[in-house]
């Protein structure tokens, strides 16, 4: 309590409640903080005791089976053509955004003219974060898989994640761009770079831990999705890996999420189990994933 | 065209009238390199520069006082256009560099701040080497032939050689903000300009710090021509030859011998400024 033993400066009721008031606030942010934390800890926990037996190595290297019994023992099933799938997906897209994302970043913060039109476009970007991933699906099955012709294939899937990460990937690079100190920009300029060496030479290498931590948060998304692949018509079952040559990119494709949704349908219990090794293997590398960001944020943090 | 190309004859046909000769001991030409006729700078609809007359000497230290908002950041950066780079920044009137008036729609300004370089308020060394900080100017400007000598010898002439000489690849972050002053100076000298812009290049610094680029200045300007913004009266006493007293609105009061600006200035405004009565 508030007793000093100065006059005056002793305990007082109104300040005592308003203490009170204090703690009580503090306890309830608490148990927010608490409930998110525990359910995450719950999902996770209990993906893990699914998976428990089920998971193995050869689960990462075979591809998958229609006969449970063949998930066990080292017997060779698993998720194999679905994780290189993803993989492949993951970096195609992140070659797509980086370069779209980064263009449209630097274009906007750097060279466009603050006009009404650009203010426009910058919320829109903003909003377009916002749309659900279903959207993107139907965007990409117009766009690329009928329109462009390419059919349901690997860099259909990779150019429609591309579009539902863009707007992430935008925003998070306007930031960190945004961020870099005009007094740097003043430095180059006074010896006399041009725009475009101060943008290579100063803003970029500046931004760009800004750039892929954002990109790698945004990609950490796409690889978990479902809905966009649903709607290009991803295959849901592969039983052997994207080639590693150019022609992959216009061959039917598998990936983590639509291999375990496939799973998680089928009718024998067993195949839960199998899903949730599915499950822990998408949430590793989400998590892998993360901690890249979380890595290259706190390596660069001056 | 760059103005590198500008024809000696026609610099030599402005300098004809030679300003009067300072009694410092700086061996300055005391020749006119930088003439101002008349320039108005507005931002916007304000105008923060009132028709700005002045003759700057070579290779001697021009001071520009005065209170804060008068212009003299202003002044400054319209010298290497770097008031381009504001979007509401509009500058009326001519400046001529040896006689080739800067606002010409043939200068490039990126040519321009090639001749005259800029040593900013903050220190503002990029997060890189300190050998990449100094030969960043000479890298962008293709002066890249001798490259190391070329860093060593900024670096000496900036006075910080024997403090960092056998650092030179740690990051120039990693150094005192005295010494990050005088690597951004290393980095500025380091392409050879003909004039040096300086932005209250002191006022971060401690008294120590402070001094040592006070020498710094006063050695430079045997090479260079120093134009210097500072608020800090004796700085201005000390160091320059050539004084100019901005006051608000943006009007150039008076502008002539550091000396007799000091001891006997003509205008009871710029005395009372001096002797610190406003400002
Ligand atoms: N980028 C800008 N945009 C709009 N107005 C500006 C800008 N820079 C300066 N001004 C205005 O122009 C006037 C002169 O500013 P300037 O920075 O040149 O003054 P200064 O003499 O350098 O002051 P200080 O001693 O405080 O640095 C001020 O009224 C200021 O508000
Ligand atoms: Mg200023």
């Amino acid at each position: 309590m508030a007793t000093t033993g100065i006059d005056g400066f002793g305990s007082d009721a109104t300040l005592d409640r308003k203490r009170l008031y204090g703690r009580v606030f503090v306890g309830l942010c608490f148990l927010s903080t608490l409930f998110g934390v525990a359910a995450l800890l719950l999902l996770v926990g209990d993906v893990i005791y699914e998976s428990w037996g089920w998971l193995d190595l050869t689960f990462l290297t075979h591809p998958p089976s229609w006969f449970p019994e063949n998930y066990v023992d080292g017997r060779g099933a698993g998720i194999y053509p679905a994780l290189i799938g993803s993989l492949f997906l993951i970096v195609l897209t992140a070659v797509f955004t980086i370069f779209l994302g980064v263009g449209a970043a630097i274009y906007l913060e750097e060279y466009a003219p603050d006009t009404r039109v650009t203010r426009f476009i910058e919320a829109n970007i903003a909003n377009l974060a916002g749309v659900p991933s279903i959207v993107y699906g139907l965007l990409g099955l117009a766009l690329f898989v009928r329109a462009a012709g390419l059919g349901s294939v690997l860099l259909a899937g990779a150019l429609t994640l591309t579009l539902l990460i863009l707007p992430i990937v935008i925003v998070a690079a306007q930031e960190a761009v945004r961020a870099v100190p005009d007094s740097q920009r003043r430095a180059a300029y006074g010896v006399g770079a041009t725009k475009w060496e101060v943008t290579r030479d100063v803003v970029l290498p500046s931004a760009m831990p800004g750039i892929m931590t954002g990109t790698i948060l945004a990609l950490a998304r796409a690889i978990g999705e479902t809905a966009p692949l649903i709607m290009i018509g991803a295959a849901t079952t592969m039983f052997a890996p994207p080639r590693l040559s150019p022609g992959a990119l216009f061959e039917p494709f598998g990936a983590m999420p639509m291999q375990i949704f496939e799973w998680a349908s089928q009718p024998q219990a067993e195949f839960q189990h199998i899903a949730a090794a599915g499950s822990v293997v998408l949430l590793t590398v989400l998590l892998l994933m993360n901690a890249t960001a979380i890595y290259i944020r706190n390596r660069y943090d001056r | 065209m760059s103005l590198d190309d500008t024809p000696t004859t026609d610099a030599e046909s402005m300098t004809t009238t030679p300003t009067v000769t300072t009694t410092d001991d700086h061996s300055g030409t005391g020749e006119t390199i930088i003439e101002s006729r008349d320039i108005d700078v507005y931002y916007g609809d304000t105008q923060a520069l009132d028709g700005i007359s002045m003759e700057i000497p070579e290779q001697q230290v021009t001071a520009l006082i005065g209170p804060s908002g008068c212009g003299k950041s202003t002044f400054l950066r319209s010298i290497n256009r770097m008031n381009d780079l504001i979007d509401t920044a509009r500058v009326e009137g001519e400046i001529l560099l040896r006689g080739k008036n800067i606002y010409d729609d043939d200068v490039d300004p990126v040519a321009l701040r090639r001749a005259v370089g800029m040593v900013f308020q903050e220190p503002n060394p990029f997060p890189k080497s300190i050998y990449d900080n100094v030969a960043y100017g000479l890298r962008v400007q293709g002066k890249d032939d001798n490259l190391d000598e070329k860093v060593e010898d900024a670096l000496r002439r900036a006075a910080i050689w024997d403090e960092v000489g056998d650092q030179l690849d740690s990051s120039g972050l990693d150094l005192s903000g005295g010494q990050q002053q005088r690597l951004c100076i290393a980095r500025a000298i380091a392409p050879d300009p003909e004039v040096i812009l300086m932005d209250e290049p002191a006022s971060a610094l401690d008294p120590v710090a402070t001094s040592q680029i006070e020498d710094l200045i006063e050695d430079l300007a045997s090479e260079f021509t120093v134009v210097i913004v500072t608020h800090n009266m004796q700085q201005a006493a000390r160091i320059s030859d050539k004084t100019a007293v901005f006051l608000t609105g943006g009007e150039l009061v008076e502008f002539g011998d550091t000396n007799r600006i000091f001891e006997n200035p003509n205008s009871q405004r710029v005395e009372d400024y001096i002797t610190g009565k406003f400002g």
